[in-house]
């Protein structure tokens, strides 16, 4: 497999990855990162999140600005349709995640991407939310991501790019794996 | 004299080895033909871990043409065989008796300080002063467990390839093998013919053909130069160390060994054992992405054997190049499963070794509990070595064979220690 050479540009600065990785390992405290969300309620199933800060690196970081996502739910569950539902933010954040890490390992791996597009789907019946019967899961019952890549490598290679991707995806994980879900509740106002 | 060992005065030697296996021997032998004044502890008898933490039917997964040690090599009628455990320790104590190792048997080691220049090793039958160290006490001394083993539900037993030997000492219900490297598989295998249901929990793992265009793998692995590859020629070391064995057996009937064979068995494959709630067990969803990394990475293997094949003046005698089926994995593999509702009695931790090293009382282990070196050279301890560990200083020093290189060039740079102190 060909390291990383200067004629692939997929503006991705894996020197610096790399860098941060060897840091890293001999600074593991400095691996310990909090990441942040703050969600308000707008009006009926509609709400408005945000992200600004996360902790890394030992201290405080702020994004370079507000990042804001809103969500509803679509005119066929009788709401507004004034955002995405947030089952297609999970969506969305397992195929940023992937594409990201497919980006990153393609310049690793000396690999020149021309496009990606990645497509998901998931099943869901909705069963589950509406209370109709117990044995039905509320979330997913499966996901697919189909991937069409233009690369400049074989097909065999440019699956093992994606594969490698999933292996180190941290939405791949949360998605795939258990983990536990602490809310808690204060009373204001 | 009382006869405690306590009171005598500490013995002294210009190395002490640790361990009468393959490796404690090997590095014996290259001692004494450089001439170092040493003695070999070892806890029990020659060969002790292969005598007895192995489980009744483990086989090498090495063919015994490829098996020798410094001045020794199989000299039996069944090159292509596998070694099964009682041939194994019978190898090994010929050995032993053919380069005349001084070893004393019984003789835990309990403690290994260093003191200036010298090391101070306490044992159970006296105490002991040297110069130089090495350490070959294995690499598989201690199963090791992923935390979510410490929720096993109360209704199952819980058992390590340590304490595994046959099925028969299993409960007659299912059986849940986590992990999927060659203990994993083998075991799962075996367990399935004694007519139990096994559910095997898959992480990363490593995919490889027993044969190979009709010859062994080991066969292309070392013709190639892939077990020769050296500590400088790896990106990543640690991870190369850590790679888990590859699923293979050493069997009579060279069978192939892989997951597709395990669903022909009838054993149904999950993902990686995440989680316990209660008696239900909760498997990743990543199952095929694991399969699909082992699958391409196999793939990797082979065409890299083809592109060597190509190369040699006999390239036409080879067989011509294959390719295996992908992975099967159902549509929809099983995330959640009750134990108790699904008849498992049994869980079978194939999750890994590790080394035990709490004797040694030098600050030489990492934060993961590694002993640090360079290539078997410990670090920050002069005069201190590790043999026999997986990737030491080659691919191949995982197995017998890759131990020779690995004994020569410590009993050298030790020998270059011991004349320059």
């Amino acid at each position: 497999m060909s390291e990383s050479t200067s004629s692939v540009d997929n503006g991705v600065n894996v020197e610096a990855l790399l860098g941060a990785r060897e840091a890293l390992s001999q600074a593991p405290e400095a691996a310990q990162f909090k990441w942040r969300a703050t969600c308000d309620w707008v009006k009926g199933t509609h709400s408005k999140s945000s992200v600004t800060s996360f902790f890394g690196l030992g201290e405080e970081q702020q994004h370079r600005r507000e990042f804001t996502f809103e969500a509803d739910h679509p005119e066929v569950f009788a709401s507004e349709d004034l955002g995405a539902t947030p089952v297609e933010v999970v969506l969305c954040g397992l195929a940023s995640c992937l594409m990201a890490g497919v980006a990153a390992v393609a310049q690793h791996r000396g690999i020149q991407l021309n496009s990606v597009k990645a497509t998901l789907e998931a099943g869901m019946d909705i069963q589950g939310i509406l209370g109709i019967d117990a044995d039905v899961r509320n979330g997913f019952d499966g996901i697919n991501v189909s991937f069409e890549v233009d690369g400049d490598a074989s097909a065999e290679d440019l699956e093992a790019l994606v594969a490698q991707s999933q292996k180190r995806s941290a939405v791949f994980d949360i998605v795939t794996n258990p983990t536990n879900v602490n809310v808690s509740v204060t009373k204001t106002g | 004299m009382t006869g405690s060992s306590d009171d005598q005065p500490a013995r002294s030697v210009d190395a002490v080895v640790i361990g009468a296996g393959h490796a404690g021997l090997a590095i014996s032998h290259c001692l004494r033909e450089q001439g170092v004044d040493h003695v070999v502890f070892e806890r029990g008898e020659i060969a002790n871990s292969w005598r007895n933490e192995r489980w009744e039917s483990l086989t090498l997964l090495t063919p015994n043409w490829q098996c020798r040690l410094p001045g020794f090599s199989y000299s039996g009628d069944d090159p292509d065989g596998f070694m099964s455990m009682s041939e194994v320790i019978d190898f090994i104590e010929r050995y032993a008796g053919k380069i005349d190792a001084p070893v004393l048997t019984r003789t835990e080691v309990t403690s290994v300080r260093r003191n200036a220049d010298q090391y101070e090793i306490a044992t159970a039958t006296g105490n002991w002063r040297s110069r130089a160290v090495i350490v070959a006490s294995g690499a598989c001394n201690l199963p090791v467990f992923p935390p979510v083993a410490s929720a096993s539900p109360a209704l199952v037993s819980t058992l390590t390839p340590h304490d595994y030997r046959n099925p028969s000492q299993l409960d007659d219900g299912g059986v849940l093998v986590v992990g999927a490297s060659a203990t994993g598989l083998q075991l799962a295998d075996e367990i399935q013919q004694s007519g139990r249901a096994v559910t095997i929990a898959v992480g990363e793992h490593v995919r490889l053909p027993r044969i190979y265009r009709d010859r062994d793998i080991q066969w292309w692995m070392h013709a190639t130069g892939i077990l020769d590859e050296s500590l400088d020629e790896i990106d990543d070391i640690v991870r190369a160390r850590n790679i888990p064995s590859p699923q293979l057996v050493g069997s009579r009937d060279r069978q192939i060994l892989d997951l597709n064979a395990m669903s022909d068995l009838g054993v149904r494959l999950v993902g990686r054992l995440m989680n316990f709630n209660g008696t239900v067990a909760q498997f990743s969803g990543s199952l095929r992405n694991v399969c699909a990394l082992a699958d391409l990475k196999m793939g990797r293997l082979l065409d890299t054997i083809d592109e060597w094949a190509a190369r040699q003046p006999e390239a036409e005698s080879f067989s011509p190049p294959e390719r295996f089926a992908r992975t099967r994995i159902d549509d929809h593999p099983c995330l959640t499963l009750d134990l108790d509702r699904d008849g498992i009695r049994t869980i079978l931790w194939a999750t890994g070794y590790r080394p035990d090293y709490q004797w040694l009382d030098v600050p030489v282990l990492d934060r993961k509990g590694k002993l640090r070196h360079d290539g078997g050279v410990v670090s920050d301890s002069p005069g201190m070595y590790v043999l026999g560990l997986p990737f030491l200083r080659r691919r191949k020093s995982s197995f017998i064979h890759g131990t020779e290189d690995d004994a020569r060039f410590i009993a050298n740079h030790l020998t270059g220690y011991l004349a320059r102190q």
